[in-house]
């Protein structure tokens, strides 16, 4: 397919796999943000194929992984109340809660549906006029702008009986926390191209000047992988510290600006806590007053009581933080599978952890002779 | 989560005040919101997440840098060769 298969040229991926061998001259770790990365990255066997000195850490940009226990255990409640029809991404519905999932709810009868579009749950609400629609309203700056318009779309057309539990992160805000930390050892950033497509690449300009890190906005095929990771390091052994774009196909500095336009009229900025990480300001959105109205947590206010406390046992925190690699917990393979997770990261379709399971990085060995995956995602 | 498929668009109507289309995915069409991309035209190919259209792709942007990687790789089989 355009604008994919050329992405998955084997050919032009070794070529650039060369060209980083011949440019690192020493250690450098870089983290990739968005769990789609990190599966692409896994899927092609890339991380396996880069030169010894280039590590690749895992950054938070999963919104599953990193939804709080609380507002799961919110969702939860929601769901299971009779009045309520709950609808979400399909992702959601196996991330364990403190004590099950929303695919439980749906077995035990509960109106669980899932969505492929946010405008889908606004047919589901006119079609159901007895009941109120509540959405699962994840994800980071990509999925924000089709949210924000089912909101919008459903004051226009005044759909009362429609209402958003909202769990909205941000990227920027995350890789500041990052690059705040302490225990935090990252050289470069490849930033997640489909973030960047709505929210462009302005936001990162004052981090590189104030953090001296290179950010390079990055796709997501093998080819774009291994040209992010090559621009990066080219930075780095030159010793700048610039934003770049090697995702320029999609990405433009402004962003799209109708899309954010219509974000910051729904939504604004507020702290909100990361699972596994902790409360970070200003990292996510929460209605304006404006759309308060469907605010699910003011609509059923009985669930802004529910405080659940994240289980010592999984280490997914340090896996979003680029602290730990997955196989390095040693619960991962044996307690935790994508059957029986404990924790989000190893749920999600774009978890760390899951994407470990999945392409057989069991334990710290390298493969021999590893070759590029250019096949479709199974 | 952020997955974006990239589609050819092959049909644009209006619903509810908002632009709409059909689009093609290598032979599987979808309908999506278009509305954040008001010049997309029937055939541009646009990158799309979760029903809606985020990002129109550039042809010229994408042809340049396939070019250069290719450039890059005859560079280097140059300085391989013996």
């Amino acid at each position: 397919m355009k604008y994919i298969d050329e992405y998955r040229d084997e050919v032009l991926t070794r070529g650039l796999l060369d060209e980083i061998r011949r440019t690192a001259t020493r250690p450098w770790t870089l983290m990739e943000v968005c769990g789609g990365q990190t599966h692409s990255l896994l899927r092609s066997g890339l991380d396996q194929l880069l030169p010894p000195e280039i590590e690749l850490v895992h950054g938070p940009g999963c919104p599953v992984c990193v939804t709080p226990l609380e507002l799961i255990d919110k969702a939860i409640a929601l769901a299971s109340r009779p009045e309520v029809i709950f609808v979400s991404y399909g992702d959601m519905l196996r991330v364990p809660g403190s004590e099950r999932d929303l695919f439980s709810v749906k077995a035990a009868g509960g109106n669980v549906r899932v969505v492929y579009s946010p405008l889908d749950s606004l047919k589901i609400a006119r079609e159901n006029p007895d009941k109120t629609v509540v959405f699962f309203g994840i994800g980071f700056e990509t999925t924000a702008p089709a949210n924000a318009m089912a909101v919008v779309q459903a004051k226009a057309q005044g759909i009362e009986n429609f209402a958003m539990l909202v769990s909205h992160v941000t990227v920027p805000a995350a890789i500041c926390a990052l690059l705040e930390s302490p225990d935090v050892r990252v050289n470069g950033f490849l930033a997640a191209g489909h973030v960047c497509t709505v929210m462009g690449y302005w936001e990162y300009e004052p981090l590189v000047e104030k953090y001296h890190v290179p950010i390079v906005v990055t796709g997501f095929e093998p080819v774009d992988i291994a040209r992010g990771v090559l621009m990066c390091v080219k930075q780095l052994e030159e010793g700048r510290a610039e934003v770049e774009n090697a995702y320029a196909r999609a990405v433009r500095r402004e962003g799209n600006r109708p899309a954010q336009a219509v974000i910051n009229d729904v939504f604004e900025p507020c702290d909100r806590p990361w699972r596994g990480i902790g409360v970070i300001p200003r990292s996510g959105y929460r209605f304006r007053d404006a759309y308060r109205d469907f605010d699910a947590e003011l609509r059923f206010p009985e669930v802004q009581t529910i405080a659940t406390k994240e289980s010592s046992l999984c280490l997914s925190g340090l896996v979003l933080q680029g602290l730990k690699k997955p196989n390095q917990c040693p619960a991962f393979g044996k307690e935790c599978t994508p059957q029986t997770p404990l924790g989000a990261t190893m749920v999600s379709s774009e978890g760390a952890c899951a994407a470990y399971y999945r392409y057989g990085r069991l334990a710290e060995v390298q493969t021999p002779n590893p070759q590029i995956q250019t096949g479709q995602a199974g | 989560m952020c997955l974006g498929i990239p589609g050819r668009v092959i049909e644009l109507y209006q619903v509810n005040g908002m632009k709409m289309g059909k689009v093609d995915f290598g032979g599987v069409v979808k309908e999506a919101c278009l509305a954040y991309l008001p010049d997309l035209k029937v055939g541009d190919y646009t990158i799309i997440h979760v029903g809606f259209g985020i990002s129109q792709l550039d042809e010229e942007e994408a042809q340049q840098t396939l070019a250069l990687l290719r450039e890059m790789d005859m560079l280097a089989g140059e300085l391989d060769a013996p």
